[in-house]
């Protein structure tokens, strides 16, 4: 895609919208390890520094009239703490620690990822598919230890007429399994697709005729990506409680 | 289907070709498998690093903050109950007392009157009889005084009767003229 574009663009208009996801070794320009501390680990480390900053340094005073950080920080627990306790239901309020892990996680890494030059982790399928695929191997395996075969009730619609059932049963499987897809896929090409898009309309800002519409549309999309961000965010995370409760309560 | 294969296999081509060149701008740098090794450890150290984080400072330190809060806030709305209760309670005695305090002013009030009321007929009938005693006695002086009177005109008038007899030249006999006397007083006084 960025190779049309350039050729079509000339010499004023250089496209390379997907160079910001290349991950790239932090030191030297060797090959990248499994082990290779890389832009990836760098931005990680900050998405990491900045739950610590928020959730440990901001809640040090541990005041009963909160600072502004530990407000910010107890309206995240109180925010997550909620929505696993209505979702899932009481029995799934000790999974609160893994979901609100996730949710910092991605939150945090969404939001690094909208500074300017910054690398962002989870745009990455390789990144929200481990992340997916974790949510549903954790959900089946706590799925089948607390219902045992009854957790296949769960693709079982007793409440449907007989006859449909099996048809039924046939469509909730594969829409079981296409689950983590859905679930990676979502996320990863919302932060893809939202910092491409800014960063084409930055290769316009070169051009002085649509300059300021292209600032214009930054700036917007900017907006849009800081709300999105969010949203996926939020999205994921209760993606994550249902299929929870989906494990923990199989039946309709 | 068949549609939604090609951009697949574009991509697979993009991959290889980000595989074949990682550094130039070709393909997608989200299939570029190589890398994935390398995400996937960082992101599994990030996650665990995170969780533990979270489960062994920060969520247990927040939910402390929110449960003493939550108890500070029970805590000072049952405080603030009490102190309610007790203001009720002091109205309740001030007025009590208010009342009381009218009572006793009012039946304080009623004995004082009636007090000086007795002290006040007391007094009168005191008065009165003293009054009366006076009278009496004032009455006895004048009646005495009357009869002395009486007498003395008595006396004067036979002192007199005799006088003028016996410068008319005649012999005064005692009895006779006293007895003329009376005869005349007690004529002139009926």
């Amino acid at each position: 895609m960025a190779t049309e574009t350039n050729a079509e663009g000339g010499s004023a208009l250089t496209f390379h919208p997907m160079d910001q996801f290349i991950v790239k070794p932090l030191f030297g320009d060797g090959a990248v390890h499994w082990y290779t501390p890389t832009n990836v680990t760098l931005w990680l480390a900050i998405s990491v520094l900045c739950v610590i900053l928020l959730l440990v340094m901001g809640t040090r005073q541990r005041q009963v009239v909160p600072s502004r950080s530990q407000s910010i920080a107890e309206l995240a627990y109180g925010f997550i703490y909620e929505m696993v306790e209505d979702v899932t239901g009481k029995d799934g309020v000790k999974y609160f620690p893994y979901i609100m892990t996730i949710f910092m996680f991605i939150v945090f890494a969404n939001f690094v990822g909208l500074i300017p030059m910054a690398f962002t982790t989870t745009s990455h399928i390789a990144v929200t598919a481990v992340l997916a695929m974790g949510v549903f191997l954790a959900v089946t395996v706590i799925g089948f230890v607390k219902n045992g075969a009854g957790f296949l009730s769960l693709f079982w619609i007793s409440s449907a007429p007989l006859a449909l059932r099996p048809v039924l049963a046939l469509i909730e499987v594969i829409s079981y399994f296409v689950r983590p897809i859905s679930h990676s896929i979502r996320l990863a090409g919302n932060m893809m697709a939202g910092h491409a898009v800014i960063k084409v309309f930055a290769a316009f800002a070169a051009v002085l005729a649509i300059s300021p519409f292209s600032i214009l549309a930054i700036t917007a999309m900017y907006a849009l990506e800081v709300l999105v961000s969010f949203i996926q965010a939020y999205v994921f995370t209760i993606l994550t409680c249902v299929y929870l409760k989906d494990a923990l309560h199989p039946h309709h | 289907m068949a549609d939604e294969n090609i951009p697949a296999e574009e991509l697979l081509e993009g991959a290889d070709a980000a595989h074949a060149a990682a550094e130039s701008s070709g393909g997608l740098p989200q299939l570029d498998f190589s890398t994935f090794p390398n995400q996937i450890f960082w992101l599994l150290v990030t996650l665990v690093v995170i969780y533990l984080i979270l489960s062994r400072v920060a969520l247990p330190r927040i939910g402390a903050i929110l449960a003493e809060r939550a108890g500070t806030i029970t805590n000072d709305l049952a405080a603030a109950e009490e102190l309610k209760q007790r203001a009720t309670e002091a109205e309740a005695a001030y007025d009590k007392a208010l009342a009381d305090a009218r009572a006793e002013a009012n039946r304080i009030v009623a004995e004082t009157k009636a007090g000086i009321q007795a002290e006040l007929d007391d007094e009168l009938k005191k008065a009165d009889a003293e009054i009366a005693a006076r009278t009496a006695e004032s009455e006895k002086a004048i009646a005495a005084i009357r009869d002395s009177a009486t007498e003395s005109v008595a006396e004067v008038a036979t002192e007199t009767a005799k006088a003028l007899i016996e410068a008319l030249g005649g012999t005064a006999d005692d009895a006779s003229v006293k007895k003329a006397v009376s005869a005349r007083v007690e004529g002139g006084s009926a």
